[in-house]
């Protein structure tokens, strides 16, 4: 009780608390999360690798290399730097072209799921009545419903594109995305900012775009980092069973499926797709969790 | 309770209905048709094998008749398996995956479970911080490359050691056929079950219920089991109608890779050969199983909580 | 008679709990908040001591700390004397030989304090077999008689029924029976009547009142609610900040208090003879951020009277009337007579 303060004599002491906008705050926070920040630069080179790296190496990912058919192990002086697969093909860039078009397939299919999602839950919560009911059904039935089947069922009949793999993937994962939207706008609906933007007269649409969406971000942002891994895993799930991406397009589901059948010869045409892929998937459920706890710190 | 459950199963039906629909017409209005194969057969073959599988009757009779013969059982021939029905192919492949898929889920919960209450009670610790890692990891390593790790390990570089196991086939269910594959299909759910336990524990540890239960100077486990328990495996319980679909998927894999004759493999099987009826059935099937699961964990939320009522 | 009791704090023969320099901390994911500050209190037996103070201000806090039940993140710091055991120090055992026992707290939030899915009379007679040893049959007999007491209407019935088929009032009393059920040395109750209406907010003071005259019990309220106070404290402490701004006898904390925080928090308190459509009457500017309390009196940005010296923390110290107060103007009596 008696440690006066003689230090400072201005009085009263302000309160200052810097002006600070919720996302500068969320992106501070989320820098701090050593895990997450990690994932954040490994997704990055994962990235930039799988982009960039097909056009800086020798070799081509559907390309033999006729001097060696067959498993040639690492070799810089031959230019395959972690060896080739069984028929002679570079593994190297199999696998960064696998991680183009399994990140790819995942981005878009993301894409679709966050589109249906975002418009069927905000215009679900926002309607409310029997649209809300109607909708909030359907939801509710397709969670009863086994829909990976659905996907191969798709795959089956319409052949195995690629535009159709990530429109099959992406509308059978928007439910989550849907309900959390709904729950979120449900809760948005009845703030002050939203009265005045009814009475001010604007259109279901505008206000849906300009104060639902906005502020249903946050949850968005968290929701789609944890979706794309588990649209890689769907995917690579398909392609490992022969339902997915086709010769010659290749995907790390793809590529693990081929590694699996050289195992016990080289077992490292089966570990390095999968590491690639492992970490990739690693690093959006860290990124995701940093991002959670970033943007929502009371969860902690 | 009974008149909920009576209107659940109503509920249940029309859904199935609606399931079975789209699949059939899905099937039937794509162009193609499973007998389109590289090698072309001749027409006489062809216009057999079309009148016998009745494909040359008006659409709406080929509906009625498959409805028909599902409510007796039967999900009509085999498009490629010709020996066989879809329904003696089910017959034989259903009780190896549902053993198997048993088996999983009961280590799962065995496992997972209590993995997360013993993270959840030391949270920030080491303990805590392995569990976590473990949880992560059996989540994000997916289970066709798990399968193949351990077949790796267990099947080629332990092959001369005491703790080699068969790296494929069932062998009739010989236990130690079993044991890789059950593993590999319970690894991700003892991940997602450690995960879920240890967040809900987590949760009703901060419950004022819980902070009430210490005042009266209950001794901590007692707190634990008496008071939070119950609660915390609410969301456990819920996780079982998604763990359906899980299993349902993962042992596509699981049978896949390790060469077991269960429905999983011979939906795959299917979908590779365009053996419309046989993936049908096992889709239908699938779909009556996950939403059986989903009626009962409504009706073990009951019993966790006094307050849900069957009205 | 309020008058022959103490007003300074000083620990004497029938002290039921001393807090001596009690310090808790939160570690949270923006750094340390202090949320009780070198705090120091006594009770004596058939004593009520009312903690006032705004949400935040740490008195929830201060008697979670006394009994061990602080969040994981937080640490308490100081000494609590129960008897002769100091309980920030004690083991878990020990404590849990204390607490439901010889020292008991009622909290404020019945919606949720009681365990959902266990019968109440259940989690009644746990805390007679585990303190009494007492068997099923035992228990729920005391269990029922003691639900009768706190004039719960068909007892046998409700001990069957689980919390959420019980009304606020019938819920807020079984947490009372709880905490009476071993006839407690100290009996802490945090906001018991929050949230409830009129006449059974009365029928619970009066069953506190009786405690307090026939056990002896020492009870500690918590409450923002003046009114309560006044009704029940035989002394007061009011707390801002983390700290005790004012502590004294309750007749003068309410005649003349000596505290600029506490003359504001009675002017706020709505009043009968108010004038209608009058303004009701806030204390200007926001309860304190305990991230960024200022280095002196913690009051002085809201504080109307506020000095150069106050930029110095006032230490707690005699004031008229025979109170403690942390205010370092002794001057306030004739300012605030001259303005009205």
């Amino acid at each position: 009780m008696t440690d006066v303060n003689l230090v400072t004599p201005a009085i009263p002491v302000p309160d200052v608390i810097e002006g600070r906008s919720l996302w500068q705050d969320a992106w501070r926070r989320l820098l701090r999360n050593r895990a997450a920040l990690a994932s954040l630069i490994i997704l990055g080179v994962i990235a930039f690798l799988s982009i960039f790296g097909p056009y800086a190496l020798a070799w081509s990912y559907d390309q033999i290399d006729w001097d060696h058919v067959e498993a040639v192990p690492p070799s810089l002086a031959l230019k395959h730097y972690l060896g080739t697969d069984s028929v002679g093909r570079d593994l190297l860039a199999r696998t960064l072209f696998g991680g183009r078009v399994s990140l790819t397939v995942g981005l878009l299919a993301t894409g679709v799921a966050l589109f249906i999602g975002v418009t069927v839950g905000a215009v679900s919560g926002y309607l409310g009545g029997k649209v809300d009911q109607v909708l909030m059904r359907f939801v509710d039935l397709m969670y009863s419903v086994p829909l990976t089947f659905f996907v191969i069922i798709l795959m089956v009949l319409f052949g195995r594109n690629f535009i159709l793999m990530f429109l099959a993937i992406g509308s059978v994962e928007w439910l989550t995305m849907a309900r959390i939207v709904r729950g979120q706008t449900l809760t948005l609906k009845h703030r002050e900012f939203m009265e005045a933007a009814r009475a001010s007269g604007g259109s279901t649409v505008s206000i849906l775009l300009r104060h639902v969406v906005p502020n249903v971000l946050g949850v968005v942002i968290v929701y789609v980092t944890l979706t794309i891994p588990q649209v890689i895993l769907l995917e690579s799930f398909l392609s490992f069973l022969g339902l997915g991406v086709q010769e010659p397009m290749t995907s790390w589901g793809v590529l693990i499926n081929e590694g699996a059948a050289e195992l016990e010869i080289t077992p490292r045409t089966l570990i390095v797709p999968a590491i690639f892929m492992t970490a990739t998937l690693f690093c959006f459920n860290f990124l995701g969790d940093g991002l959670r706890d970033a943007l929502d710190p009371k969860d902690r | 309770m009974w008149s909920y459950l009576a209107r659940r199963i109503l509920i249940g039906i029309p859904t199935l209905w609606a399931i079975i629909t789209v699949c059939f017409f899905l099937m039937r209005l794509t162009p193609g048709g499973p007998f389109d194969s590289a090698a072309p057969i001749p027409q006489e073959i062809l216009a057999n094998l079309r009148a016998r599988y009745h494909l040359d009757d008006p659409l709406w009779q080929q509906y009625l008749s498959y409805l028909w013969n599902l409510l007796h059982w039967d999900f009509g021939p085999s498009f490629k398996y010709k020996d066989f029905t879809v329904t003696e192919l089910i017959a034989q492949g259903f009780p190896v995956s549902f053993q198997n898929g048993l088996a999983a889920l009961l280590l799962a919960i065995a496992v997972g479970v209590p993995m997360g209450i013993a993270a959840a009670l030391a949270q920030n610790t080491p303990r805590d911080y392995a569990v976590s890692g473990l949880a992560m990891t059996g989540i994000v390593i997916p289970n066709f490359v798990m399968g193949q790790l351990l077949i790796l390990i267990f099947g080629v570089w332990l092959k001369d050691s005491i703790f080699h196991l068969p790296a494929g086939g069932w062998n009739n269910g010989a236990f130690v056929n079993r044991i890789l594959p059950t593993v590999t299909l319970a690894l991700p759910f003892i991940a997602y079950l450690a995960r879920i336990t240890r967040g809900s524990m987590i949760e009703v540890m901060r419950a004022n219920y819980v902070r009430t239960a210490r005042a009266k100077g209950l001794p901590f486990r007692a707190v634990v089991i008496r008071h939070a328990l119950k609660s915390a495996l609410t969301p456990v319980v819920t996780f079982l109608g998604p763990a359906t679909a899980f299993i349902l998927t993962g042992s596509m894999v699981v049978e896949t890779i390790f060469q077991i004759p269960g429905i999983g493999r011979y939906f795959v099987q299917g979908a590779l050969n365009r053996d419309y009826t046989l993936v049908m059935g096992v889709t239908i099937l699938s779909a009556a199983l996950m939403i059986f699961m989903n009626l009962m964990v409504d009706l073990i939320y009951g019993l966790l909580d006094p307050k849900v009522r069957y009205d | 008679m309020p008058s022959t009791r103490k007003t300074a704090d000083v620990a004497g023969s029938d002290t039921v709990l001393d807090i001596q320099g009690l310090t808790v901390r939160f570690e949270t994911a923006d750094g340390e908040v202090q949320a009780v500050s070198d705090l120091s209190l006594t009770v004596a037996k058939g004593e009520c001591l009312g903690i006032v103070g705004e949400s935040g201000s740490g008195k929830s806090q201060t008697f979670m700390a006394t009994l061990g039940l602080l969040a994981d993140n937080g640490r308490a710091t100081g000494k609590v004397m129960f008897g002769d055991a100091d309980l920030l120090t004690a083991n878990e055992a020990t404590l849990n030989s204390i607490r439901g026992n010889r020292a008991a707290m009622v909290f404020q939030d019945h919606m949720t304090s009681l365990t959902p899915h266990m019968k109440v009379g259940r989690q009644l007679t746990e805390v007679l077999q585990r303190h009494r040893g007492l068997d099923a049959k035992a228990a729920l007999d005391a269990v029922i008689a003691m639900l009768r007491r706190v004039q719960i209407p068909e007892p046998e019935r409700r001990a069957e029924m689980y919390p959420h088929e019980l009304s606020g009032g019938l819920r807020q009393r079984v947490m009372i029976a709880m905490g009476l059920l071993c006839h407690p040395e100290l009996l802490i109750a945090d906001e018991p009547t929050t949230a409830l209406d009129v006449t059974v907010q009365a029928l619970i003071l009066d069953l506190i009142r009786d405690v307090k005259d026939s056990d002896n019990t020492a009870v500690i309220l918590i409450t923002h609610d003046l009114g309560v106070v006044a009704g029940l404290a035989d002394r007061v402490a009011v707390m801002y900040a983390g700290r005790v701004v004012e502590l004294g006898d309750v007749n003068q904390i309410f005649s003349e208090p000596q505290h600029p925080y506490t003359q504001g928090l009675l002017a706020c308190s709505p009043r009968l003879d108010d004038a209608l459509g009058g303004k009701l009457k806030t204390i200007p500017g926001q309860p304190p951020n305990l991230q960024r309390l200022p280095p002196g009196c913690a009051f002085a940005p809201r504080c109307p009277y506020v000095i150069a010296a106050c930029a110095e923390r006032p230490p707690l110290r005699p004031a008229a009337g025979g109170g403690l107060k942390a205010c370092v103007r002794d001057d306030l009596a004739s300012i605030t007579k001259a303005a009205s």
